[in-house]
């Protein structure tokens, strides 16, 4: 589809939906719909219901995080519509205390998605009935994929031979993570290369 | 040709006797001349019995019928399939696959091992009987490898459970697998040992 169709798309969500919808945009042949995330529940009825949408499929439920923003998390969903064989990207904002409603009533399918960017960015959501985290260890503390997590997290684990089980310490690394933050060679470059002071310098 | 009778029907037909390989040199299959083939052949058929330390023979016997618990966690355990399929074949060293850790005696810890699988590892290892051995295959499970860093990874497998051989690689191919495996059993009979 090209993107005409996706901007005619997109301004009938957003009409449609009145309140909810902010605002749409097309980017690279993608639609993607920013809408209040009080009434996602509503929004995504509506693109699951309405004739002339019928987005029936629920491809993704994930989270994205901005730590400078002051909402800092985008949640998004993806949706496929077989009917027009097109695609659409709802996104929502939100931050660390923003209640987004489970869209677990209109799509079950739903669930482990919004369990996995629970335990992975704490994004919080209502209405949920079994709110648990789904991918990090048990007991786990914070969420790994904020920016501001460290990357070699806070706890590791040993098997200790006295107490005859597995135990958790706190991270100790004998060599720090190394960041090798090169220049690419070909972009960006503004150092000399090697040979290039014997040239003339240009008139 | 094949096992019907021929057309003068004299006889049944008989499949040739294998000949094996035979050694240019000598015209005879190859081994035929080893000196220790000879010395165990020849006291066999001179007093009918040979002697041989009954340690010796255990540790033998354990290197022939090594039970490996498969613990696939990554990439690795395709390459772990891949050594027991037919084109690589640990079965013919007596290297065969069990299901189940209480009748193993060795694990081949294949891939990454995260914080949340460590506790099942230990439990897993627990239960295999005594004399156990652990392969480590792959970086990951050597020392974490690519997920050194991570927060969610243990940094090597020798922290759970001791380990007796490390594959590198990653992922290693079955060929070094097969080569871990037999490193193992040259392990066992120059350790091993009856007393517990």
């Amino acid at each position: 589809m090209d993107d005409g169709k996706l901007e005619a798309l997109g301004q009938t969500i957003v009409s449609a939906l009145g309140g909810a919808a902010s605002a749409h945009a097309v980017a690279f042949n993608q639609l993607t719909v920013t809408v209040d995330a009080a009434g996602i529940v509503e929004v995504m009825k509506y693109l699951r219901d309405d004739p002339a949408m019928r987005f029936v499929n629920i491809t993704d439920v994930t989270a994205v995080d901005y730590p400078g923003r002051e909402k800092r998390f985008d949640v998004v969903y993806h949706l496929l519509s077989p009917t027009l064989n097109e695609r659409i990207r709802v996104r929502a904002e939100a931050d660390e205390n923003t209640q987004v409603p489970s869209i677990i009533d209109v799509f079950p399918g739903a669930d482990w998605f919004e369990r996995e960017a629970y335990d992975l960015y704490g994004v919080i959501f209502t209405g949920h009935p079994d709110m648990r985290r789904l991918l990090t260890d048990y007991g786990f503390d914070g969420h790994p994929l904020r920016k501001d997590f460290p990357l070699t997290g806070f706890v590791e684990v040993r098997y200790d031979d006295q107490e005859k089980r597995v135990l958790y310490e706190p991270v100790r690394l004998n060599q720090e993570f190394r960041k090798f933050d090169f220049l690419s060679p070909w972009e960006g470059a503004d150092y000399p290369l090697p040979g290039d002071e014997k040239a003339e310098p240009k008139a | 040709m094949g096992l019907s009778p021929t057309a003068t029907g004299s006889s049944p037909a008989i499949a040739q006797a294998p000949k094996g390989i035979l050694d240019p040199s000598t015209g005879k299959p190859v081994g035929a001349n080893d000196p220790f083939f000879l010395e165990v052949n020849h006291e066999l058929s001179d007093k009918g019995f040979f002697v041989a330390a009954a340690d010796d023979l255990i540790t033998w016997a354990r290197t022939g019928s090594l039970m490996w618990m498969t613990f696939g966690l990554a990439c690795c355990a395709v390459e772990m399939m891949q050594v027991s399929m037919p084109r690589y074949d640990v079965e013919r060293f007596g290297f065969a696959p069990r299901a189940s850790p209480r009748q193993s005696d060795v694990m081949i810890v294949a891939g990454t091992l995260t914080n949340k699988m460590a506790p099942a590892l230990r439990k897993v290892y627990d239960q295999m009987p005594e004399p156990r051995y652990v392969i480590s295959m792959g970086s990951c499970a050597n020392g974490g490898g690519y997920y050194h860093y991570s927060y969610s990874v243990v940094r090597g497998c020798d922290r759970i459970v001791p380990i007796d051989i490390y594959v590198p690689g990653c992922p290693p191919t079955a060929e070094a697998l097969l080569y871990g495996v037999l490193l193992l059993q040259k392990k066992i009979r120059r350790i091993g040992t009856i007393e517990r």
